[in-house]
């Protein structure tokens, strides 16, 4: 990336909890010099949902559990030069993960028909065209598209995104201390 | 007492006692060999885990498994081995299912430990998501085998009131699992247990009852890298059972 130039920056949630892009907002008075290096396209926090250029950087958020989840994360490869797994759950699945060794059906059952807030006469597992498809396991981005970059954490701390963004920007390889690479 | 010889470290020479152990004389010497399934005065070392690695004769070898000889030339730091070590500890993280948000040992674990000071952001391999059991039967320990690395230091390293073992492997290949005891985990006194979970290197073993004790910043490897940290594990007196007096 060219230095005094600003960098486009498009980020998504998919299946993870938003706790990534709250810490991304934990960066306080640095998200204002921020402003000041990136341009933000397609992201919640703009509410901006598809791409109407190419752009940067991509942080993606949360593993592939559904197949909205493929396609959001299929166009973000096309539209970003470069892709950052951010935190857990993009990287290994994070606790979504943890039904990765129950079978689907049971999972679903468990949830919509075996509650015991569930009416057993009414218990249906939703399905509808517009509601997408679970998959069978919660896979991490990396297994479905490249990923260039690793941030791991739950959620990643403010500084160590700051870090990643402005290594990039500056048109470094990122460089992470000790302290700013956590799996908690 | 023995008389001294010579070993080469990354071409440090080094004056040494026959038959001390690698990673100790190195230590002493100012070298840093990571371990995983080793601690200092363990005795007999596992050599399970092999994060240990070093070359030797052009041979990859486990350096807690190795003894002091006269004129050895070992190679402990290069590019070639760092990336090893890195994915012997991938391929702990891949192996079982370590979520480490979710997990009481986390900041306190060896295993994250190493994955910090290695700088791994990512396995290599594919995770394998195996379906293991959480056993919840004794009263004294919950045991987690989704985190278990079967580094052996359970069943080799730990003993109750009358030396009998309370940990055991069962299976082979991919199948072998570490069995316990309920029953003699269950007459363990508290400090035994104490002991056990301190062994324990990951959060395998955990203490019933106890959950989250401390924040963030103020566990074990929060702030200092597994290297600088000296790990100890003195072994809770031996009272003797009450049948033996």
């Amino acid at each position: 990336m060219t230095k005094n130039k600003k960098v486009s920056l498009a980020t998504i949630s998919l299946a993870g909890c938003f706790g990534c892009h709250m810490s991304f907002l934990d960066m306080d008075m640095k998200v204002v010099d921020l402003v000041d290096l990136v341009d933000l396209h397609t992201s919640p926090f703009n509410d901006l949902k598809d791409f109407t250029q190419k752009v940067d950087v991509g942080l993606i958020e949360g593993g592939v559990c559904n197949d909205e989840n493929v396609e959001r994360l299929r166009s973000f490869r096309k539209n970003c030069k470069i892709l950052i797994s951010l935190g857990e759950c993009a990287i290994m699945g994070g606790l979504p993960a943890l039904r990765n060794n129950i079978p689907l059906k049971d999972c679903l059952e468990e949830a919509y028909v075996n509650t015991p807030t569930t009416d057993t006469q009414k218990g249906i597992i939703p399905h509808h065209e517009d509601i997408p498809k679970i998959l069978d396991k919660v896979y991490p981005c990396h297994e479905v598209v490249k990923i260039d970059y690793f941030l791991p954490g739950c959620p990643p701390s403010a500084d160590a995104i700051w870090q990643i963004l402005t290594d990039l920007i500056h048109g470094k390889e990122p460089q992470l201390n000790y302290g700013q690479i956590k799996y908690d | 007492m023995k008389k001294k010889v010579n070993i080469t470290i990354d071409g440090k020479s080094i004056s040494a006692t026959p038959d001390d152990n690698i990673v100790e004389v190195a230590k002493a010497n100012g070298v840093y060999i990571p371990t995983l399934c080793f601690y200092p005065d363990m005795g007999k070392c596992l050599g399970t885990c092999r994060v240990c690695t070093v070359k030797w004769k052009r041979h990859h070898v486990a350096a807690c498994t190795l003894k002091v000889e006269e004129g050895m030339e070992l190679t402990v730091q290069s590019d070639e081995l760092k990336d090893l070590r890195k994915a012997l500890v991938e391929l702990l993280f891949v192996e079982g299912n370590h979520f480490c948000p979710g997990c009481e040992k986390s900041g306190d674990c060896k295993l994250q430990a190493l994955g910090y000071e290695l700088q791994m952001t990512v396995p290599r391999f594919h995770y394998r998501f195996n379906n293991r059991i959480i056993e919840y039967n004794s009263k004294k320990i919950l045991f987690e085998h989704n985190r278990c690395i079967l580094c052996k230091r359970c069943t080799h390293k730990f003993k109750d009131s009358k030396g009998r073992r309370v940990f055991f492997f069962k299976g082979k290949g991919c199948h072998l699992e570490v069995e316990m005891v309920t029953e003699l985990v269950d007459q363990l006194n508290e400090e035994q247990v104490d002991h056990l979970v301190e062994l324990c290197p990951v959060g395998a073993l955990l203490k019933k009852g106890k959950g989250f004790d401390r924040p963030y910043g103020e566990r074990k490897y929060d702030k200092t890298p597994v290297g600088q940290t000296t790990e100890t594990h003195p072994k809770p007196s031996t009272k003797k059972h009450k049948g033996l007096l």
